[in-house]
């Protein structure tokens, strides 16, 4: 896994997209990880009867783990999240493919130094948005350059 | 997004008082019930397919984190409480201040409508977090497609043992009861 630099990244461009079929055992496996008890995201009846919907569902913690996977594929170990947003559109159910996109919107510097590259990123399924968020992820300026040694003043997500 | 608990925005008019009082309050000061384990950062990146060698290879940590570190977005994660554990009474619910304004407003529903975490330090193995919640903000009563609720902001700071900032995660939810006639 090569570590991406931030001279490589420019505005407007588009991540390598990413497939994934659920079932329900990522489902739970996800929800378990995540340490998220609640029944709809294990309990096929109580997902239906209780809060209507046709399955159980992937957990909100468990998408933001998804995305920072995304990102971290796409950057490699040294891209460093600094701040993650999103908004849970439509639930993913058992039986979906997520289709992961994103497309840079913003590269820039701060004060310290540190390069940041903003992505809009989303999954969608069987073409319909499920899920949208945005996040702001540190990147090597060079080779040399390593944004988990940031500490204190000079980290400022 | 915040890492301090100055200037909360004031909730709606229409708020009850109990509801009001809890804005900018901090509350729920918890730790974390383990010192965090590289089992719960395997079983996330298993669940994901997450092949970052950072959190896989001892060698690749320690050369690019002076060691052995949790992916960021596992920051909540730590503080979930067991879901059953001995002498605690009932299930045990992360998130107390979430359920405290679902029952002082009166919403027995609830969906989380936003998500927005910001990190810190990195959360290392054997750290114990410190987390406390905060109500940002609480709206006024609207109906919504799912139901007449509320919309509200609760932001979790967390600190590690050495008093650094790890994170700080901020849930939007609406709160919400149903339509008179359904079940």
């Amino acid at each position: 896994m090569r570590d991406l630099l931030a001279d490589e990244v420019r505005v407007g461009q588009e991540l390598p997209p990413l497939r994934v079929d659920v079932n329900a055992t990522l489902i739970v496996l996800g929800a378990l990880a995540s340490r998220d008890w609640r029944p709809m995201h294990h309990d096929k009846d109580f997902a239906v009867e209780r809060n209507g919907l046709r399955n159980i569902f992937v957990n909100t913690p468990n998408f933001q783990a998804w995305f920072e996977r995304y990102l971290t594929d796409w950057t490699g170990p040294k891209g460093r999240l600094g701040r993650m947003t999103f908004k849970m559109k439509k639930s993913v159910f058992p039986g979906d493919e997520m289709s992961f996109s994103g497309r840079v919107t913003g590269v820039t510097e701060d004060a310290s130094g540190c390069r940041w590259v903003e992505v809009d990123v989303g999954v969608s399924v069987a073409g319909t948005l499920t899920t949208e968020g945005h996040a702001k992820i540190a990147l090597p300026a060079d080779a040399d350059d390593n944004p988990w040694a940031r500490r204190g003043p000079n980290w400022q997500p | 997004m915040t890492r301090s608990t100055a200037s909360p925005p004031p909730g709606a008019a229409d708020l009850p008082a109990a509801v009001a009082a809890l804005i900018g309050k901090p509350q729920y000061e918890e730790q974390s019930e383990f010192p965090i384990e590289i089992g719960y950062v395997y079983n996330s990146c298993a669940a994901t397919q997450n092949g970052n060698p950072l959190y896989w290879d001892a060698a690749v940590a320690q050369a690019l984190t002076g060691g052995r570190i949790a992916p960021p977005t596992m920051l909540s994660v730590w503080m979930r409480p067991h879901y059953w554990a001995p002498g605690a009474p009932g299930e045990r619910k992360a998130l107390m201040t979430h359920f405290d304004l679902k029952e002082l407003c009166g919403l027995p529903e609830a969906v989380v409508v936003s998500n927005e975490a910001s990190f810190g330090e990195p959360v290392r193995m054997g750290d114990v977090l410190t987390s406390r919640q905060v109500v940002r903000s609480v709206g006024e009563l609207k109906k919504t497609k799912l139901g007449t609720g509320r919309f509200w902001v609760i932001d979790v700071e967390t600190h590690n043992q050495r008093g650094e900032w790890v994170g700080t995660e901020s849930y939007s939810f609406l709160g919400y009861r149903r339509p008179e006639g359904e079940a």
